[in-house]
């Protein structure tokens, strides 16, 4: 019998002014990066809220990794300092109950990172397959 | 009458789950009790009763139904109930016994919920006498005597002792099994218990609460009552009473998206809630105040209309203690005229 | 014992009621026994002298009802305000969710409130009275030929024994002596779990969680949780849920209203108290503040009208969130 390889799904937050023309770019520019990543594009970093991330999670990602403007250069000026509290907050908290913290992250790419980005979601994926399944926010009624 | 020595039981629940899961209140780690399931080193808890009540096991607070998958035009329906086993409950206080009698009348009649009855059929109940009733019970209003509790089983603990009497052919069944540990005996410490018991319930606080206001046939009389408002002023809308109550029994059914399907699935709901029984027009309790009467009304008038006067409230007091306010059906039957001077 | 009596608070609402400065008061009314205590208007004083109270058990925090009852009562609403109370209030009005001018609060002193299951844990069921004059609580019970003595400090709700506070922030009049800011152990409880392994903090919380029924009582008592529709109730938010299904949404649940109130939070302990399930739910939101004051510098939400909570505010420098979990880690 042949073992499935066990390749994580990860959900990635991408913010539209940078992070998902960085994305954009890295797919112009052939840069590789797995393609079990699944990128939601979203206004602002600031417009995710930490029921995204659970939801995601409950949808069976087993890592969710959230993408904005470099500090500083957030389209609607302050966006990004106010992700970077509220994530701060909600993965101390997720870390509070034991999840691992290796599953959630913030990164700043800019529109002309193409190769931050598809670094950045290699080193992620290399990250989250070494944890393997998310089982400590599964939904199980969601799973297959 | 069988009994048995307390030091001894713990062989006796291992015989019982030797046959069938056992289920008994012990203490959980926060000192409060909770049923659990019997293991080797379970010890009963002392406590009157715990805080979730037996309902559980019968009607569980969220249950899977079914689950429809869908191909191309089809829609498949799939059957996810668990084959259901034999089972028993230990520890269930008179009251909690009761409250099946409520329960049944809802979900026995036709329609009859298939759910349900098949978890009544594999369920033996062991009944086991208040030996301490608290400030907060009120059974006896509602015509219950702790000292004697229904069930297959009734169990009875004295200071050293355990009685057991079963009153039904499942009952009859599992004294049976755990023959070997028991012996035959007579039912005098039982009764001279009984009489204890007795005497202590006519000191309760509560003893004087009656239902004689109540009942089938007073809804004219109750519905527009002045009281209601007040009563229901400080009532925040949580669910505690209704999901801590053992007679509480309704439910929602809904569809959860599992995104490669749907599982359709029942979970408690509760009367206090605004989206309550919400329609397409919105919901036709729009305040706290006609929310809060309806729990009330439906169990000390709406019910017994329908099912020969018998109130679906049976005294356990869990909502007298849970209750974040302190709001309670005991102070609406006062505050209503539900107290013999 | 409370230093302030009941028939002082009565003469001071009666006072009022009469020369009309105040049409209702906000307070707490008698129950069947001595600590089933329940929150009411009293709108004369007829009612005031029958049915009002002040023991040792008077818990409620009524900054929240304010919101609606300043929207339904006509007039002016006297308030009593326990000194944590008064920093509810404060963040209330810093989010305008009610009208200060309706409102008279007095601030009354607070000596800690005791925990009725705590009492009960010692003397057992069958509490007939229980008298709070003395500096013993004396406990009666059917049980019992005399009454238990019971001190005060052993039966305190856990909010009370690491009490931030007995300074009130906010009134329109002072009965009593004013209090002072605490040096409270109130994070010790969580540095304690932080410094679990996370295999450890998992299985905490697991069995702490598990026993939610999601009554919903720690929300709708919160004053910070003033949502007119909570998004676990309306149905078009995705996540509308009445019974936690399983595991995740038990978490779910929990981290979100945590979340939510984060910033808000004045930590006066109120979802710990009403939990039916003795679920350490003010556990959630401490983990926030401490997080919050130690990363963006101490702050009080409450402490004064109008403040920015850290979560709507930021400074240039903040910590990345990965950089959360480096500074002086004991997990590492």
């Amino acid at each position: 019998m042949q073992v499935k390889e066990y390749k994580p799904l990860i959900v990635a937050f991408c913010c539209n002014w940078c992070s998902y023309a960085g994305a954009d770019l890295a797919g112009n520019n052939r840069l590789n990066y797995p393609a079990d990543v699944k990128i939601i594009r979203v206004p602002c970093s600031c417009r995710v809220n930490p029921m995204f991330i659970l939801r995601a999670f409950q949808r069976g990602a087993d890592g969710v990794i959230l993408c904005g403007c470099h500090p500083g250069d957030c389209h609607y000026t302050s966006g990004n300092y106010f992700t970077r509290r509220r994530m701060a907050m909600l993965f101390s908290m997720l870390d509070f109950l034991g999840i691992e913290r290796e599953r959630t992250r913030v990164e700043w790419v800019s529109a002309a990172e193409g190769a931050k980005f598809a670094a950045t979601m290699n080193d992620f994926v290399t990250q989250v397959a070494a944890l393997g399944e998310n089982k400590r926010l599964e939904d199980l009624r969601c799973k297959k | 009458m069988r009994k048995c020595s307390l030091d001894s039981l713990n062989s006796v629940f291992a015989k019982i789950a030797e046959a069938m899961a056992l289920y008994l209140p012990v203490d959980g780690s926060d000192g409060r009790a909770v049923f659990s399931k019997w293991e080797d080193g379970s010890v009963l808890s002392n406590a009157l009763n715990t805080v979730r009540s037996p309902k559980d096991f019968f009607f569980p607070q969220s249950e899977d139904l079914m689950r429809f998958k869908t191909e191309g035009k089809n829609i498949e329906i799939i059957d996810i109930r668990p084959e259901s086993e034999d089972f028993a409950v230990f520890g269930v206080r008179a009251c909690d016994v009761k409250s099946f009698d409520i329960l049944d009348r809802v979900f026995l009649t036709e329609p009859c919920d298939s759910y349900y009855a098949s978890r009544r059929e594999h369920g033996v109940i062991i009944s086991l006498a208040c030996t301490r009733p608290s400030e907060t019970c009120f059974c006896q209003a509602f015509g219950i005597d702790p000292s004697t509790p229904a069930g297959d089983i009734s169990c009875f603990k004295t200071d050293n002792e355990m009685y057991w009497q079963a009153n039904t052919e499942k009952g009859e069944a599992l004294l049976k099994a755990i023959e070997s540990l028991t012996e035959e005996c007579t039912d005098e410490a039982v009764n001279e218990q009984k009489e204890k018991i007795r005497a202590i319930m006519k000191k309760l606080p509560l003893a004087s609460l009656t239902t004689n206001s109540f009942g089938g046939g007073k809804t004219t009389e109750l519905f527009d009552r002045p009281e209601w408002a007040e009563l229901s002023e400080a009532c925040l809308g949580c669910g505690t009473c209704t999901f801590v109550c053992p007679t509480c029994q309704c439910y929602d059914i809904k569809d959860f998206n599992t995104g490669n399907g749907v599982i359709r699935y029942r979970c408690w709901d509760s009367c206090m809630y605004s989206e309550f029984t919400r329609m397409a027009h919105g919901n036709n309790r729009i305040s706290q105040k006609e929310r809060f009467r309806q729990r009330f009304m439906h169990k000390l008038v709406y019910y017994p209309e329908n099912n020969d006067g018998l109130f679906s409230c049976v005294g356990c007091g869990r909502c007298l203690s849970r209750c974040p306010i302190s709001m309670n059906i005991v102070k609406v039957m006062k505050k209503l005229g539900g107290e013999s001077k | 014992m409370q230093k302030i009596t009941k028939e002082q608070l009565i003469e001071r609402a009666s006072a009022l009621l009469r020369d009309g400065t105040v049409n209702h008061v906000l307070g707490w009314a008698q129950g069947e026994f001595d600590y089933d205590i329940t929150p009411a208007v009293f709108s004369d004083e007829s009612s005031l002298t029958g049915n009002f109270v002040w023991n040792d058990f008077c818990g409620a925090n009524f900054s929240k009802y304010l919101v609606s009852k300043c929207r339904t009562l006509e007039g002016k609403i006297l308030v009593f305000l326990k000194p944590c109370d008064t920093y509810s209030f404060n963040q209330l009005l810093t989010e305008h969710r009610f009208d200060r001018e309706k409102v008279y609060a007095i601030g009354i002193p607070c000596e800690g409130m005791a925990d009725i299951d705590k009492v009960k844990a010692i003397c057992g069921d069958g509490i007939s009275s229980i008298d709070c004059s003395g500096e013993k609580l004396s406990v009666t019970s059917i049980y019992e030929d005399s009454p238990i003595s019971v001190n005060t400090a052993d039966v305190l709700t856990e909010r009370c024994v690491n009490c931030k506070s007995k300074k009130h922030v906010a009134y329109d009049e002072l009965l009593g002596d004013e209090g002072d800011i605490l040096d409270s152990a109130r994070f010790d409880e969580v540095a304690k779990i932080e410094a679990m392994t996370p295999d450890e903090r998992f299985a905490f919380w697991q069995n702490e969680l598990s026993r939610c029924i999601r009554c919903n009582a720690c929300r709708d008592v919160c004053p910070a949780c003033t949502c007119e529709v909570c998004v676990f109730n309306n149905p078009k938010s995705g996540v509308e849920n009445k019974a936690p299904a399983n595991s995740f949404e038990e978490k779910m649940f929990h981290i979100i209203r945590a979340f939510h109130v984060a910033g808000r939070c004045t930590d006066c302990g109120e979802c710990s108290r009403v939990c039916p399930q003795n679920i350490p739910l003010h556990l959630l939101n401490r983990k926030f503040i401490k997080e919050m004051n130690e990363c963006y510098g101490e702050y009080q939400a409450g402490e004064t009208v109008g403040s920015k909570s850290p979560l709507t505010d930021y400074t240039l420098e903040d910590l990345e969130p990965g950089e959360v979990f480096d500074r002086g880690d004991i997990n590492a």
